[in-house]
């Protein structure tokens, strides 16, 4: 009797269709490609505020203000929640499981410890930018 | 009490390596007890309606790790999976990500030098040990590395992760947990030497925490989790080496 194992072909550009959580990894995933959008936004905002001109500013800022843009910043800021946040999140006791004398720290003390340090941390922001 | 039977359709992988080019499905018509697991329509097709059908099974109670497969696409401990829980038609193929050998039987070698290969055993610098000598451990310390020890090497992990259907050389779940569950031992002190292992390209740095092999493990042992504890391990070891702190608890 011979062996012959035969191998199922795995395709490398279509291997996330196969099933639901491979769909919604690579939907995590390509938040990516917003990370690098603000990121070219935030080194274009500090290049025209670099140049001392209150008019290019200004400008700047009317830019943002038409419907197209605020729709964009609103769903990139949607994605980035359902994708990004809130999954992250979750995760994090898995990565840092915190043991309190022989028993673990219940997930939900980890989770909720990151959603007040995410308040914080946004009212600072909010405070440092004249919002509150 | 009478238990109610359904006839289930199951459609099942054959690959017999002297006859056939590819794989090829076959149905089987099981009259199903409502309390069976897939395990025991599997054992029904092999017992009354065609003996050639392999695959693998021992303890059908979620010890031996022997019975994953993939029912309806899903890496499945069959002892595990009820089919009360399943449509009439169910699809039942050999653990994604592994050559088959026959049937629903898959080629296990490469996990098992890869298990090998993470040193899964507690290692001492002051080997060999002194007679006598009993290295204690009180409940807390057991409690932290506990749930990896559930591992029972089904390989529905395997079958999950995309990392390892992409690429073979990426050491993968269940052997990643199992290192990490020796280096949370405190009587081991081999932490260092594992990390140059578990640190390098194949190691954790290639899971990209699909998350899917936690999700489908039968014995929640959660290797997602135990790999992810281990980059921060690796990182907080690299940063220390860079400082010129020596690490790990040995």
């Amino acid at each position: 009797m011979s062996r012959r194992p035969y191998i199922r072909p795995v395709s490398k550009t279509t291997w996330y269709m196969r099933n639901k959580r491979y769909k919604v990894y690579v939907l995590r995933e390509l938040s990516s490609f917003l990370v690098a959008f603000y990121t070219f936004f935030t080194i274009c905002a500090l290049a025209i505020l670099a140049t001392d001109s209150a008019e290019k500013w200004d400008s700047f800022l009317a830019s943002q203000q038409n419907t197209g843009m605020v729709v964009f910043h609103a769903v990139a800021l949607l994605y980035f929640l359902f994708f990004q946040t809130f999954p992250w999140f979750k995760l994090a006791p898995k990565a840092m499981p915190v043991q309190v004398g022989e028993n673990k720290l219940p997930d939900s003390f980890i989770i909720i410890g990151h959603y007040v340090a995410w308040v914080i941390v946004s009212a600072f922001i909010f405070w440092l930018a004249g919002v509150i | 009490m009478s238990t109610r039977i359904r006839d289930m359709e199951l459609e099942i992988m054959r690959y017999d390596p002297e006859k056939d080019e590819a794989p090829w499905f076959q149905s089987y018509t099981v009259p199903c007890n409502e309390d069976w697991v897939i395990l025991d329509a599997i054992n029904y097709v092999k017992d009354n309606l065609d003996t050639t059908l392999a695959f693998r099974w021992s303890c059908h109670m979620m010890v031996c790790g022997s019975c994953g497969m993939m029912v309806n696409g899903e890496p499945s401990l069959t002892c595990k999976t009820f089919v009360r829980d399943l449509p009439d038609k169910v699809r039942i193929e050999p653990l994604e990500n592994f050559p088959i050998e026959r049937d629903l039987v898959v080629v296990l070698d490469d996990v098992m030098q890869k298990l090998h290969q993470v040193q899964p055993y507690i290692m001492r610098k002051d080997d060999p040990p002194a007679e006598d000598v009993e290295y204690n451990q009180t409940r807390g310390q057991l409690m932290k590395f506990k749930q990896l020890t559930m591992c029972i090497n089904c390989m529905c992990c395997y079958a999950a992760c995309p990392q390892y259907a992409l690429n073979k050389d990426f050491i993968g779940p269940a052997a990643l947990t199992l290192a990490h569950r020796y280096n949370l031992d405190n009587r081991d002190q081999g932490k260092s030497d594992r990390l140059n292992i578990l640190a390098d390209h194949d190691g954790v740095w290639d899971c990209s925490f699909v998350g899917a092999c936690s999700e489908v493990c039968p014995k929640h042992v959660d290797p997602a989790a135990a790999i992810q504890q281990m980059k921060v391990d690796g990182a907080v070891e690299f940063w220390k080496q860079k400082m010129g702190i020596v690490g790990d608890k040995s």
